[in-house]
């Protein structure tokens, strides 16, 4: 084991996967000299030189289409978006293009991309900058999703979407980056389509998106010292594919799902989840799927505004607790 | 209503393009060219007879007009270059060599079509002979062949990416941005805009400032060169010039073929934004009349032996139809096949939701979904076969691109 940084963590998923396979190369604003927005490619250029780094200008559109393009001639390229809100500027060749490139065209190619960016509210950055779209992505059939939210996850889970052959987006959380954990010596790449399960408890599964999963874990912690609630918080780390099944084993169990999501609530993912689970397990529930989600707003700048905008541990606590009637 | 002004003027010396006579090829060459933009044009006549009996859905953009250009850029690329194309590509993948049936049957969204079927008209593609897609967004297609280029640079090869689109792609954002990229890291790509004179139903000097597209791209590092579109040896003298630039010097490189598309932008265009008069003001420069003519003058060919070819292209032209005919649709319960790449990253979990029956499963399990599932998908299918002649109407008169 080996204590790391989120950003840490994804760096050496990088560092190694450029050092196993000559046809994977990163491609962004300012990957290279400046060696990221968010320092997650810092040292790379050093060590691969500029034709495994290449430093783009801001195009990004026309970035994610190269990428798209140098993928179906055979080369595994990493995109670097510097925000998930400047991936809606390459929203055409995301969806029209990576997504849709292998159906079709009847399976003649293949698409292996990784487009990599942060999200997340918390640090003023106001409407432009901070926003959560993996509801937007879950949507697409063709795309992978992956939202890690721990160092380990953030290492094997990049490792699996460069060596996937399907388009990924791969969605980091700015909050995130700082993040301490430990992460396996050597470790192998995590599969998609496995959640995992924070805790364990008997009283209520609570699903936690992207950072909301250290969010329901602190609930956790205040339902059970205060008010004698144990709920079980299951991370999905990926939303596409799902691991639904994780999720329904523990409905069945808890007979109560809290979903807590940082982004907007009308198709959001924890509306799109709540149907699934309403539609696999109706008669195992006691009371109706509650949902957590992020003001119906444009994120505002203002700080209290933009903390009184995402969920905080105050109201997972209180959706647990009215799923079991306490309120 | 088209008013004088929108419409009037536009004839062919409008363009400025001055035109040289080049020498012809040899024989077999000669032959070769004029088969192939003879099996374009019967092609896309039947295709229009095909659309309007409602065996092709869908847009069908016809490249009448443009076989010059078409033909003369495949002339002079090699077997190993890329292509990718626009929507109007139907004669792009004919002239690769992609067999006529399969480009038919495509049409038709037969399972034996060059996509499978999943594609249609404005989605052909032939790995095998490197024609990487059509697209059906404007400009789409210029990112990805810029990253196709990069990806021959990457890995060291020669190959070099012909990239085509219209006119009226040269305003989308798509082109600036990737005409600087491909400029500043020395791609391997050729940049090629069909100037057929409109973008759908606007006229170029209403939707571009600049008229000499050949100059569009010089700001952003990339040089232009035009060419007689309606010549075929002219394009392929420039385009292959053009090729030879992006191959040795790794300068990309942007070609403008002035040509005319006989044709509506699609099936569904009334062309109420030019005259009549224009249009066969265009007539004399169309290839599939001087190209023969000159075979014939200069003694290459008889006219016979132009009337023979002319009626191979025919047969083979029935022969697509033929093929396109017996090839079955696809089966309904492949509907989610090709999807994902199923590889061992990936547990075995919801990959895709089937939620059109009561029956909620995975999508990669709809072949094991059970008779309900399967019914309601039988059922779905099944309006195939209804008319529906309101929309068709509607579609006749000028509605939708």
């Amino acid at each position: 084991m080996s204590e790391m940084r989120y950003r840490e963590a994804l760096n050496l998923a990088l560092r190694e996967e450029m050092q196993a396979d000559e046809r994977v190369f990163l491609i962004g604003e300012d990957v290279g000299v400046f060696q990221g927005a968010f320092k997650v490619t810092a040292g790379l250029l050093e060590e691969f030189g500029e034709r495994r780094v290449r430093d783009t200008p801001i195009s990004e559109n026309t970035i994610v289409g190269m990428g798209v393009g140098a993928a179906m001639a055979g080369l595994r390229p990493v995109v670097e978006l510097m925000t998930i809100n400047f991936s809606l500027l390459a929203l055409d060749q995301i969806v029209n293009s990576a997504a849709s490139i292998r159906y079709m065209f009847g399976a003649q190619v293949k698409v292996p991309l990784v487009i990599r960016m942060p999200q997340g509210a918390g640090h003023q950055l106001g409407p432009t900058h901070s926003h959560s779209f993996e509801a937007l992505y879950t949507h697409i059939p063709g795309l992978l999703v992956a939202v890690p939210t721990t160092a380990a996850d953030a290492h094997g889970l990049l490792k699996a979407a460069i060596r996937d052959d399907n388009p990924v987006i791969f969605i980091e959380h700015e909050t995130l980056y700082g993040r301490r954990g430990e992460v396996p010596d050597d470790q192998e790449p995590l599969r998609f389509g496995e959640a995992a399960v924070r805790r364990e408890g008997g009283d209520v599964t609570i699903v936690g998106i992207s950072r909301m999963a250290e969010t329901a874990l602190k609930a956790a912690d205040t339902l059970s010292s205060e008010h004698g609630i144990e709920a079980e918080v299951i991370d999905p780390r990926t939303l596409r594919p799902l691991d639904l099944d994780t999720i329904l084993t523990s409905v069945r169990k808890t007979n109560r799902a809290v979903i807590v999501e940082e982004g907007w609530p009308h198709g959001g993912v924890g509306a799109n989840m709540s149907a699934l689970i309403q539609e696999q397990a109706f008669d195992d529930l006691d009371a109706p799927v509650a949902r957590v989600t992020g003001a119906d707003i444009p994120m505002p700048y203002s700080k209290p505004l933009e903390q009184a905008s995402f969920p905080h541990e105050e109201h997972v606590v209180q959706a647990a607790r009215a799923t079991l009637g306490e309120i | 209503m088209a008013t004088e002004d929108a419409t009037g003027g536009r004839g062919p010396d409008s363009t400025g393009l001055e035109t040289a006579t080049h020498p012809l090829p040899e024989r077999a060459v000669c032959e070769q060219i004029l088969a192939r933009m003879q099996l374009i044009r019967r092609f896309e006549e039947r295709a229009g007879e095909m659309y309007a009996k409602a065996k092709i859905g869908g847009f069908l953009h016809l490249c009448i007009g443009e076989e010059a250009t078409i033909v003369g850029s495949e002339q002079a690329m090699r077997d190993s270059d890329y292509l990718l194309s626009t929507y109007r590509e139907h004669g792009h993948a004919l002239a690769r060599g992609t067999p006529p049936g399969a480009v038919m049957a495509e049409l038709f969204g037969k399972v034996d079509g060059c996509s499978g079927g999943r594609g249609g008209s404005m989605h052909l593609f032939d790995v095998e002979r490197r024609l990487l897609g059509g697209y059906g967004i404007v400009g789409g297609n210029l990112p990805l062949a810029s990253g196709v280029a990069l990806a021959s640079d990457y890995e060291g090869t020669d190959d070099v990416t012909l990239c085509m689109f219209g006119d009226g792609a040269t305003n989308q954002g798509t082109f600036g941005e990737s005409m600087n990229l491909a400029a500043l890291w020395k791609l391997p790509i050729v940049f090629m805009v069909v100037n057929n004179q409109f973008g759908m139903g606007t006229a170029l000097e209403r939707h571009s400032a600049v008229t000499d597209l050949s100059r569009k791209a010089a700001g952003y590092g990339v040089p232009g060169r035009r060419c007689d579109g309606m010549d075929v040896l002219d394009v392929e003298r420039c385009v292959g010039a053009a090729l030879e630039k992006a191959r040795v010097d790794r300068e990309p490189q942007l070609v403008e073929a002035v040509t005319y598309r006989y044709r509506g932008h699609s099936m569904a265009d009334p062309e109420e934004y030019r005259t009549k008069d224009e249009v066969e003001d265009w007539r004399p420069r169309d290839p599939l009349t001087t190209f023969p003519a000159r075979l014939v003058d200069e003694g290459v060919l008889s006219a016979e032996e132009v009337e023979q070819l002319d009626e191979q292209a025919m047969k083979t032209v029935d022969e697509a139809v033929e093929f396109a005919d017996r090839s079955p649709f696809p089966d309904l319960a492949s509907l989610y096949d090709d999807i994902y790449v199923i590889g061992e990253q990936v547990r075995d979990p919801w990959w895709s939701t089937d939620s059109r029956s009561p029956d909620v499963h995975r999508g990669e399990q709809e072949r094991e979904a059970g008779e309900v599932a399967q019914e309601l998908a039988e059922a779905g299918a099944a309006h195939a076969d209804e008319t529906d002649p309101e929309t068709r109407a509607a579609r006749a008169q000028g509605e939708g691109g």
